[in-house]
């Protein structure tokens, strides 16, 4: 059965309303152009309903008044990463420099104070492997656990932990740092990769996750016929869980990325710093009288610390949905 | 202990269906949730239990340390420069919190409503100042307000305008104030927008055939579907507020007049451990500043589970 289609190439309201066959809606879209949405759905509806709404040129024009707002400062920030000293000061904020530094001032943020730019990038890829990676681990074990298992103490489990979420992070900190120096753990790595480990909201996800994505029935199955229970996590439960331990990751990876406090006390020494700390100290080394201005530094060295994270969020953008729904849905 | 309980509750875990007797399988049970539980302590019961006994003690240049009750709360509760800081957070919630969840809701319900084009977009521009650490943003924010070589100085001297300078002790908390909401703003609706697409189209339709209109729809069903991932972001903003550490503490660099060591109660605590080594007091100003979090942070939740 063929209907013709109508829809332009804008894929904007059908022009034509009035009751349709069913069958016409079997074949997804015949525009020059397959889009995706509902948009490209032809509608049976007249256009105004809530369920088929026609794109809307105002709201549009609203919302991207947000968007200008979320990304004029990071504009900003490739703008000005290719100028000088002396084009940060002469030139127009927004717009481009009459000279291109970029490449030049990436080489000198690499290679000023002998580098030590790049050890603070590995420090910080050290501290995210170890401590997302862990925290992850910890988290997608722990949550598969609290849904499958039934064992004495596992409502308790999940009330302390989540009670302990409304515990400012930042209260614990100098008492955490405190007992860390006691432990001779501080101005090493593992007093920030240790505090890392832990992740409250990606062990309420996995619990959510593992909730649902693994039917009780397999893992009886595989009682049934001899696993062991650690081989059946490994070979039924993971591959399910995935997805979530995607998601786990990429919160983990974000948040270690991103820590600023937690160093700030730990790690006195500018071998260990991650990149968030190394940044700071050049920019109060700027501000200091006598100091090196470095400003054309800190803006490129900022630029290169948010390339690796963005690439990773935008690579992945489809699991934080996933995560954040699993999150929200239960009541 | 009341408080753990009912926040247990507001974010309850999917009970499984079938219960299995305890005994065979409790062993690996705690097996798995073992290693979390073992980190957890280490990280979080201990330090709590460890602030609660330092904030009773007093450590002196003579005499050593030595037990002193209630003196550091008592201290802390009437300590001007405390209160201070609380007020400015105090404020600042009062102010950016609903700022920054109303633009995300209403962005969210922007994108859910179907009528925009090129949805994905937005979804993901919003949302990526997640991604940018606090000290990039901090940094970035307050070279364009600065009036060197920042966009406010370029406006002053393109047109001749004499802006405000954003980092005056005036304006210097609405300024963190916009630092904040552009990092959290897309979380936050991403919060929101997962929560609203959960919410079966079957209503909506129902609605329209009833002849409600896109404002009672969203008025009637859409805000009372996602109450409790309203009230879940309002108390992660809450107790965000009342952390208020990072953005502060790196513009004090650029801003030294206007940002005192007292600013926050977390710069507070900082700066009187680490500045004047005084680890009791500290302490005690952090548990006093955790039980003002928990109680608002359980006040905003009763508030929002009340139903009507």
């Amino acid at each position: 059965m063929t209907t013709s289609f109508t829809t332009g190439a804008a894929g904007s309201s059908p022009s034509s309303p009035g009751p349709r066959p069913r069958s016409s809606r079997t074949s997804p879209s015949a525009t020059a152009r397959p889009r995706r949405g509902r948009s490209a759905r032809k509608s049976r509806r007249p256009p105004h309903t809530p369920l088929n709404p026609r794109p809307s040129i105002p709201l549009t024009l609203v919302t991207g008044v947000v968007v200008l707002y979320t990304l004029a400062p990071l504009l900003w920030l490739v703008v000005n990463a290719t100028k000088s000293q002396r084009g940060l000061f002469d030139s127009f904020g927004l717009w481009f420099a009459d000279d291109f530094n970029l490449w030049d001032n990436v080489t000198r943020t690499l290679t000023y104070d002998d580098g030590v730019f790049v050890r603070w990038f590995l420090n910080t890829l050290l501290y995210v492997t170890l401590g997302a990676g862990g925290a992850t681990v910890l988290a997608v074990l722990g949550g598969y656990a609290l849904a499958k298992y039934e064992f004495p103490g596992r409502r308790a489990v999940f009330a302390v932990v989540i009670g302990a979420v409304a515990v400012p992070g930042t209260a614990l900190a100098v008492p955490t740092f405190l007992m860390f120096s006691n432990m001779g753990l501080t101005n090493t790595p593992w007093a920030v990769i240790i505090p890392s480990l832990i992740s409250p909201f990606g062990l309420y996800l996995m619990w959510v996750f593992a909730s649902e994505a693994v039917p009780a029935g397999l893992l009886e199955a595989a009682r049934i016929d001899g696993s062991s229970e650690l081989r059946t996590f490994f070979t039924i439960a993971l591959p399910l869980l995935m997805p979530g331990t995607v998601t786990v990751l990429l919160f983990s990876m974000v948040a270690t990325w991103n820590n600023y406090f937690l160093p700030l006390i730990m790690i006195k020494d500018p071998d260990w710093y991650p990149l968030t700390l190394g940044l700071n100290a050049w920019n109060a080394q700027a501000q200091t009288a006598g100091g090196q201005a470095v400003f054309d530094l800190i803006i490129t060295g900022s630029l290169l610390t948010i390339v690796p994270i963005v690439a990773a969020f935008l690579l992945l953008q489809r699991y934080w949905q996933s995560g954040l729904a699993a999150g929200s849905v239960k009541e | 202990m009341t408080l753990l309980s009912t926040s247990a509750q507001a974010v309850r875990p999917p009970r499984s269906r079938r219960r299995r007797p305890l005994g065979r399988y409790g062993l690996t049970g705690w097996g798995f949730v073992g290693p979390f539980v073992a980190v957890f302590a280490l990280v979080f019961l201990a330090p709590i239990g460890y602030a609660a006994y330092l904030s009773l003690f007093r450590d002196r240049m003579i005499g050593g340390r030595s037990f002193v009750g209630m003196d550091n709360y008592q201290q802390a509760v009437t300590d001007p420069q405390f209160w201070e800081g609380l007020g400015r957070v105090g404020l600042f919630l009062a102010v950016q919190v609903p700022i920054m969840l109303g633009i995300a809701l209403l962005v969210a319900l922007a994108i859910d409503s179907g009528r925009l084009y090129g949805r994905s977009f937005f979804r993901v521009a919003v949302f990526l100042p997640y991604a940018v650490p606090a000290v990039v943003a901090s940094l970035m924010w307050g070279f364009i307000y600065g009036t060197q070589f920042g966009l406010v100085g370029n406006l002053n001297d393109t047109f001749g305008l004499s802006l405000p300078d954003p980092l005056s002790p005036s304006l210097v908390l609405a300024s963190i104030g916009n630092i904040v909401t552009w990092e959290f703003v897309g979380y936050n609706m991403l919060i929101f927008y997962s929560a609203l697409k959960v919410v079966p189209r079957s209503l909506y339709e129902a609605a329209a055939i009833d002849g409600a209109g896109e404002w009672r729809i969203i008025s009637s069903i859409k805000l009372p579907a996602i109450r409790s991932a309203l009230v879940i972001a309002t108390i992660f903003s809450v107790i965000g507020s009342f952390q208020l550490f990072n953005e502060p503490s790196i513009l004090q660099k650029l801003a030294p007049n206007a940002i005192t060591n007292d600013f926050t109660p977390n710069l507070y605590t900082y700066s009187l451990s680490f500045a004047g080594q005084q680890h009791n007091y500290a302490a005690t100003v952090a548990i006093v500043m955790g039980v003002i979090t928990a109680i608002i942070a359980y006040a905003v939740q009763l508030r929002g589970m009340r139903k009507g």
